[in-house]
Formats: structure tokens, sequence, C-alpha cells
């Protein structure tokens, strides 16, 4: 300790029973200070929430609950319905779900329980590297890349070389830009979203969970299917929701692969629309007040739809991950 | 039940397996094999699905510099964009953009989300700190556009124009959360010991805060700034109605800005091969950008963690 600590210290000795009383002045402005920020977060979203709401209001009051359920969307007639961006949001994303999910838990699972330690790292590292590409970025690579790969070769594999044209999910023409586009790219998306959290979960499975598994006899996989999936799995649904909640606000990617067609088609080589990329695509060059109102309208929508999906999975997440973050 | 067992006459040679147990020892080879060959096999698929999902990043990174660097040359970083039809042309205006509002962002998002990120590890149990982590991950997770047109109600409609600050704040609403998340954690694990000994000291625990416990996690807080900043320096939804883009060299703060996500956007859905060209340059640039990021970033963590040695 140098002389110039033990001065600071006895020039201080004065203010020294208030502090412990907590009657520091302070204690108290850096309280009320920090305090302050924090009630930043919350003020944040209700701000956003009340700014798109108020802009919202018109085209809700116009149109009602039929705004959901509606499929015309005409600037000129000035009539409005999200019903083909709400459907196009949930398949697209659902359709993501379906690509990524196995893949994210496989990767999770391997480098989790089974890859050597060498390579964990590298792997992890890669897929979390998809993590960090732009959206404007993988919307790039799909016109140029994804699209003429789907439309030459993907597309007529499944309408006919396993001659499922005739269902209605691979009938019509192939053109490239379609659900299956955007369903694709953002299965890439979400991939490292999904496999991240999986594996976070996974390593707060505790140890001994794996060790009587294998301690009765069990293989590895066995004692995965029997002791380590069981114990994680809210946390990966949650992670999987998780997931869900990015793909469904993915705006760019999807801008540029869907097609942009106000049009519900079971068809998954069909273009469609999603609420993020309607907006994105007519929300600059909006022609009228109700136009824009509507927009904003799907933009809220889309918010509300958001927020749940993500309450949803946080409390699936820490259901699991709060005792590991206690016991460690 | 154990004493019977124990107590039960052993036969000093076993005798010679009967039909039964024979065909019970095959059965269970049998079935040995079976869990053998199906716990091979599972390990396959893991392994399989591992080298899938790097795949596509491969792919990106490959056509990313095969198409970007042949566009790539100074005259990207140093000129402006040409009118359609002639060659050449850069994208100084939108680079240069990028870092303005990447400015703006961590000026209005950084001191937001540290104190926020404070307020959650100092006062850890309090209702308002349970409220807002998870409110701050529930904002964390809100698509981007929606902070886009958030942010064009709130600055660009009152004011009438599109401006550089209406970006840089919807880029910092998406900050905010990210930083305040990752704040939090790193204040949390500094050692207990480290504020203990300095309000023994008999320093006022605002100043054991900020002068002790926050400069501790300095290293790790600006890991996860860095993170974040990767994050938003590619986004390019919020920007659309916000940042508006520029095509001319504009660094003003309340005009409409270039950045290089819309620049690339723009060019990529053009029907023109010279601005594809110029869009593959972009993203090479935009990657190259956000990765320097984020490898700083893990340098950060590692230097703490080497620092702490544990």
């Amino acid at each position: 300790m140098t002389p110039a600590d033990i001065v600071d210290v006895e020039q201080e000795e004065e203010g020294f029973a208030a502090r412990l009383s907590g009657a520091n002045i302070g204690d108290r402005a850096y309280r009320i200070a920090i305090t302050l920020f924090a009630v930043c977060v919350p003020m944040l979203l209700l701000l956003v929430a009340w700014e798109i709401g108020v802009a919202a209001w018109p085209a809700f009051r116009e149109f009602g609950a039929g705004f959901l359920a509606s499929s015309t969307w005409d600037p000129v007639r000035g009539i409005f319905g999200a019903a083909p961006a709400i459907y196009g949001t949930i398949v697209s994303s659902i359709l993501a779900l379906l690509i990524a999910t196995p893949l994210a838990l496989g990767v999770a699972l391997f480098l989790s329980e089974l890859a050597p330690p060498w390579l964990r790292q590298p792997v992890a590292f890669l897929v979390d590297l998809l993590a960090a590409i732009p959206s404007v970025v993988y919307g790039l690579w799909g016109i140029f890349v994804l699209l003429p790969l789907l439309r030459e070769y993907v597309m007529p594999f499944f309408r006919d070389t396993l001659h499922l044209g005739a269902t209605p999910l691979f009938s019509g023409p192939a053109y490239g830009p379609s659900m299956l586009a955007a369903g694709v790219i953002l299965a890439i998306m979400v991939l490292p979203y999904i496999s991240s959290v999986s594996r976070e979960v996974l390593l707060a499975v505790p140890r001994s969970q794996r060790e009587a598994a294998l301690a009765l006899g069990a293989t590895r996989w066995e004692a995965i299917r029997g002791a380590v999936l069981p114990y994680a799995r809210s946390g990966i649904l949650g992670g999987v929701i998780l997931g869900l909640g990015r793909a469904l606000g993915e705006t760019m990617a999807v801008t540029m692969l869907i097609g942009n067609k106000h049009d519900i088609s079971a068809s998954l080589l069909a273009p469609g629309y999603t609420m993020a990329s309607l907006i994105a695509n007519e929300f600059a060059e909006a022609t009228g007040d109700l136009h824009l109102s509507a927009l904003m309208a799907v933009g809220f929508t889309l918010f509300t739809l958001t927020l749940v999906v993500n309450a949803i999975a946080r409390w699936l997440v820490w259901r699991v991950t709060r005792g590991a973050g206690v016991a460690r | 039940m154990s004493a019977t067992a124990a107590q039960a006459p052993q036969s000093a040679r076993p005798p010679r397996p009967s039909q039964r147990q024979r065909a019970f020892a095959d059965r269970t080879r049998g079935r040995v094999r079976r869990r053998r060959v199906a716990n091979t096999a599972m390990t396959v698929v893991l392994g399989v699905a591992a080298i899938v999902a790097t795949l596509p990043l491969i792919f990106i990174l490959w056509h990313l510099v095969r198409e970007g660097a042949t566009a790539l040359s100074l005259d990207f970083f140093t000129q402006m964009p040409k009118p359609v039809g002639e060659a050449g042309g850069g994208l100084a205006n939108a680079i240069v953009g990028t870092l303005i509002l990447i400015g703006i962002a961590m000026a209005i998002g950084l001191p937001v989300g540290v104190g926020a990120g404070l307020y959650l590890a100092e006062y850890r149990r309090s209702p308002l700190a349970t409220a807002v982590r998870f409110l701050s991950d529930v904002l964390n997770g809100l698509p981007s556009i929606v902070m886009g047109i958030f942010a064009w109600q709130f600055l660009v409609r009152p004011v009438g124009h599109f401006s550089a600050v209406a970006g840089g704040v919807a880029l910092a609403a998406m900050m905010i959360p990210m930083v305040t998340r990752t704040t939090e954690e790193m204040v949390r694990i500094v050692p207990v010991a480290l504020r203990e000994a300095a309000l023994a000291l008999g320093y006022a625990r605002w100043r054991t805060s900020i002068t002790v416990v926050l400069r501790t996690a300095t290293a790790g807080i600006v890991t996860g700034a860095l993170v974040a900043i990767a994050r938003i320096a590619g986004e390019t939804a919020p920007l659309l109605f916000t940042a508006f883009g520029n095509q001319f060299w504009s660094v003003r703060v309340n005009e409409p800005i270039a950045a290089l996500p819309l620049q690339i956007f723009n060019y990529a859905v053009s029907p023109y091969d010279e601005w594809h060209a110029l869009a593959w340059a972009g993203a090479l640039v935009l990657i190259i950008l956000v990765f320097l990021i984020s490898l700083a970033a893990r340098f950060a963590t590692r230097a703490r963690f080497g620092g702490m040695g544990d």
C-alpha cells in the first residue's frame, strides 16, 4: 500500500459512517443513474410498441379483425388484408425449422457428446460464423447461387424424378424465387441459433446423468437418447422456438428470394410473401396514409407474433439453464 | 434377500451351459451387436450433420471470394458510384456512411447498454432487474425491420425526411439489449474478493462499482460491444426507411446517408451486371469488416482470460 492510498483513506474517514448507513450521496446518485439506464430497456420496448401501434391504428380501425384474414391487398382501391403475408411468414419459417432442426440438433449433439475435444472449438466456430454473415449477403448469394441451383436441380428432382408434381406441394412451374428458396435460406440462417442454444443446454445437463447411463452399460447413443435428450428436451425446444422467432422476422434474404407475390398457394415452388418482406418492399413507396397504416399494422402483427414466440422460447431455455447456472 | 443369495451353495466348477443358456447368450450377443451398430450409425449420422452444417458457410465464402475479389480494387474504396453502364466506380460513400451509422449507434447504444447491464449485475435480484433482463432478451429477438419502421415513425415522419440519425437510432435500439446482457455477464464474473477489497479500503459503493468492478470487466464488455457492432454493421432492414441510402457523398447526420448493406441490396436486385459485380465486392468487404470485428472480439476475450490466469 502506497502512502497516497493511506492518506486517501484517512481523508475519507469522515464520510465513512454515513456511507455504511447507505446515506452516501454518491451512492444514491449512482443508484439513480444506473436505474435510469436500466429503465431505458422496458421504455424502449414500450416506445416501439406505442409508435407502431399508433401508426397502425387507422388500418386496424378500418378493417378490423378482417385485416388478418382477408387476402386482398389493393393499394389502388385502398383495400388491405394481410393473410397471404401472414401465411407466407408462417409457412416459410416452419419449412426452415423442418430443415434446420435435425441438422442443428445433430451438430449440437456431435459437438457436446461425441466429437474429440480438438474438433469442438473449430466446428463450433464455423457454425457460429454462419450467424455473423449479414442477411443481405445471404440474399445476394441466394439470388446468384441458390436460386439457379434450386431451379436447375432441386425443383425438377422433386417434381419429375420423385413424381411429386401432381401433389399440391410441388405443383406449378419452377421459376426459382419461391417459398422453398425462402425456406432453405432461412434454414441456413437459423441453424446457428438453434445449434448454439442446444449446445448450451446440452452442456448444462449434469455429467452424472451421462455417467449413470454409461455405468448401466448403455452405449453412447443410448446414453444420449435415454439420459441426455430427455433432460435437455425443453431447452432444445426453446432453442428451436428462438430460431422460429428469428425466421419469422428475417427480412432481406427472404425479400430477395421469396418472389414477393400476394398469393396463398399450397405449392412450395410458387412465389409468396412474408410480413417482413411486404414492409421492406412497399414501405418506401406507400401510396397513401391508409397504405402506410396497413403496412404499420403488418409490422405490429409481426411485432406481437415475435414477442410472444420469443417470450415462450426464453422461458423454456431459462427453465433448463437456471439450475446449471446455480450449480456451476 | 442378498443373504440367501450369498448362502446359496457355489459349485466349484461352473456347469456346462445348457441349450437354453446358449440360446440366451446368442440372443444377447445379437442384441449387443445391434446396439453397437445403432451406436456407430448414430455417431456417423451426427458427424455428417456437423459436416453438412458447415457446408453452406464454405460455399458462401467461396463464392464471395471468387466473385468479389475480381471486382475489388483500390477504386472500390476511393471512388464514388458511377451511373449505370459505366464500368468501374466504387462505394467510398457507402463505406464512410456505414462507419458513421455505426458511430451514431455506438454513441447511443453503448452508454445505455453498459449502464443497464451494470444495474442488472449490481441489483441482481430486484424485480426491476428480472423484468429488464427478460425484456432485453425479448427486445433482442425483435425483427430488425420492426426497429426500422419504429425509427421511421419516431424520427423520420415528424421531421419529414430521411436521416443518418434515424438509421443510427434504429441500430442503437438493436444494440442496447445485446450490450446490456453481455455487460451483465461480464460484471457478474468479477470476483467478489475484488469488490470486498475495495469496500474494505473504504471505497464507496459507486466508486467500487465504477473504478474496480467496471474496470475489471472492461475487456469482456469490449468483446460484447464488438460482437454487437459486428451484428449491426451488416443490418439492412432497419436502414431501408431511415438512412435510406444516398448516391452522393454525404457525411451530414441529418440527411440521408449511404450504407454498404443498403448498396449491396440495391445492386443485387438491379438488372445490371456491373452492379452485380459491385454487389459482390461490397459483400466481400462487408463480410471482411464483420469478421475482423468478430476476430477482434475473440482476441479481447482471450486477453482477458489470459490476464486473469484461470
